[in-house]
């Protein structure tokens, strides 16, 4: 299986397809819902984030908390299609990968072809899985929150599939019949 | 009388809310497995792997299933016999998420307003429903429900003449448009009947049957088995990857009706379908 670094190298997006299996290692920022509309404000008014939008990636998820002895608790991707609003501004800023389940919209399917950058599946309801795949965590900003902070995660041999790609492919557009 | 002390009940949901979170149903466990034997297409088999291996994982760790914990929904059935002592209801059931929901690590979902979101921090409040039954049991569900399902959810108010294909079409297109975004394979509670919140209510409750359980109605169980084969004819598969398995089970529950309206609700929750049971 294809392993590759974070932050991903132009080149590397370039050469992902939808549908493609890769693992995943580095840093990853949590950011839903609530840290999705602060940051679209920020671009907005033209204010520095709490971190470098630069070249990262963005996991959308909100953790369980994490119990004695393990790093983090169950953390799985929630549905990306609720940031679809905020995300083309997110990109615009530097954004180049974004980890999530579901569909998403034509506004950030554009823009990730326009941007150059990339969208992952992560298994969806997996977070007990995926919590093993994550080897630290660090609170970086919005504490209060809870658990829709962001939090900056350490991931390693993380199991995701290539939805869009940065030329457009989309691994939903490509539905199967039942066989 | 019997008398009961409301921290009985407490003590109790705070168990149930764990063990609902990280223990998967055995119902489901065996439909998971089932559908990986039936699945051909490659994809769809890894994602049901995966599940299995989710679910093995969360367990042995002690750790939630989902990182979605839900917003705890508690059934009650009050047998009439029975008094509650101690202190309020509500409140014992609220203390109870709220315990289960600090002790298992569970995530704490739950914005006090709709609008101004602020989280709780502890899950609470839960949504609270109960029934007076004959008795003096005290029969309690928790069913941590997951919002990523919940969300694409729907209620219709159909006319009488759209009959049971109007059923059937209505759902099969709420799943549809719910795709890979609320984690499929789905189990649906389909409510029909009653009025507009009572059919909501009868969907959501219709969740808590294990799907290896027959339904006693037979109308409906045959509408449960027109419904899953329109449904997974769909070819939307575990994680909307394609595959044979939308659903793993359809749960109805009907209620009389007015002569004039046929309401249909769907629940739609998703593979992680979690309740846990138990009776004082």
């Amino acid at each position: 299986m294809n392993k590759l670094t974070l932050p991903l190298k132009k080149e590397e997006i370039r050469a992902l397809k939808a549908g493609q299996s890769v693992l995943l290692s580095g840093i990853v920022y949590t950011a839903r819902d609530a840290a999705h509309k602060i940051l679209a404000e920020l671009i907005k008014n033209r204010k520095k984030p709490p971190v470098s939008l630069k070249n990262i990636t963005i996991y959308y998820a909100g953790p369980a908390p994490s119990p004695r002895n393990q790093v983090i608790g169950s953390c799985g991707p929630t549905t990306s299609a609720r940031m679809d609003i905020f995300t083309p501004a997110l990109l615009r800023s530097g954004v180049k990968a974004m980890i999530g389940k579901g569909r998403r919209s034509k506004e950030v399917k554009d823009s990730i072809i326009k941007y150059k950058a990339v969208y992952f599946l992560a298994p969806a309801g997996c977070g007990a899985l995926l919590s093993k795949k994550i080897t630290k965590k660090k609170m970086v900003a919005y504490k209060n929150l809870g658990p829709e902070a962001i939090y900056e995660l350490e991931v390693k041999d993380f199991p995701v599939i290539v939805g869009i790609d940065s030329k457009g492919g989309d691994i939903f557009k490509k539905r199967r019949r039942p066989r | 009388m019997k008398k009961l002390p409301v921290s009985d009940i407490t003590k109790l949901i705070s168990g149930l809310c764990i063990e609902a979170n990280v223990d998967l149903r055995p119902d489901l466990k065996k439909a998971i497995s089932g559908a990986l034997k039936r699945e051909k297409s490659k994809s769809a088999k890894g994602v049901l792997r995966l599940l299995l291996e989710n679910a093995a994982i969360a367990s042995k760790n002690r750790i939630a299933i989902c990182q979605d914990t839900g917003m705890a929904v508690v059934f009650m059935e009050i047998g009439q016999d029975v008094r509650l002592v101690g202190g309020s209801l509500k409140n014992a059931v609220n203390k109870g998420v709220k315990d289960g929901y600090k002790k298992g690590y569970l995530r704490k979902s739950v914005v006090r307003s709709p609008i101004v979101r602020e989280n709780t921090k502890t899950n609470t409040p839960a949504i609270l429903h109960t029934e007076i039954v004959r008795g003096k049991a005290v029969r309690v569900w928790v069913m941590p429900k997951g919002f990523g399902s919940e969300n694409k959810s729907k209620i219709r108010m159909l006319n009488p003449s759209d009959g049971e294909k109007g059923i059937i079409d209505f759902v099969t297109r709420a799943v549809k448009e719910a795709g890979p975004e609320a984690c499929p394979p789905f189990v649906l509670g389909v409510g029909i009947g009653g009025t507009f919140d009572h059919a909501a209510g009868l969907a959501k409750k219709a969740l808590l049957r294990r799907i290896d359980k027959k339904n006693p109605d037979l109308r409906s169980r045959a509408l449960e088995k027109k419904i899953m084969d329109k449904v997974n004819s769909l070819g939307i598969g575990p994680m909307g990857m394609g595959g044979k398995t939308t659903v793993f089970g359809v749960n109805i529950l009907s209620s009389a009706t007015h002569i004039a309206g046929l309401p249909v609700a769907v629940n739609i929750n998703c593979h992680a379908t979690r309740s846990a049971y138990g009776v004082l």
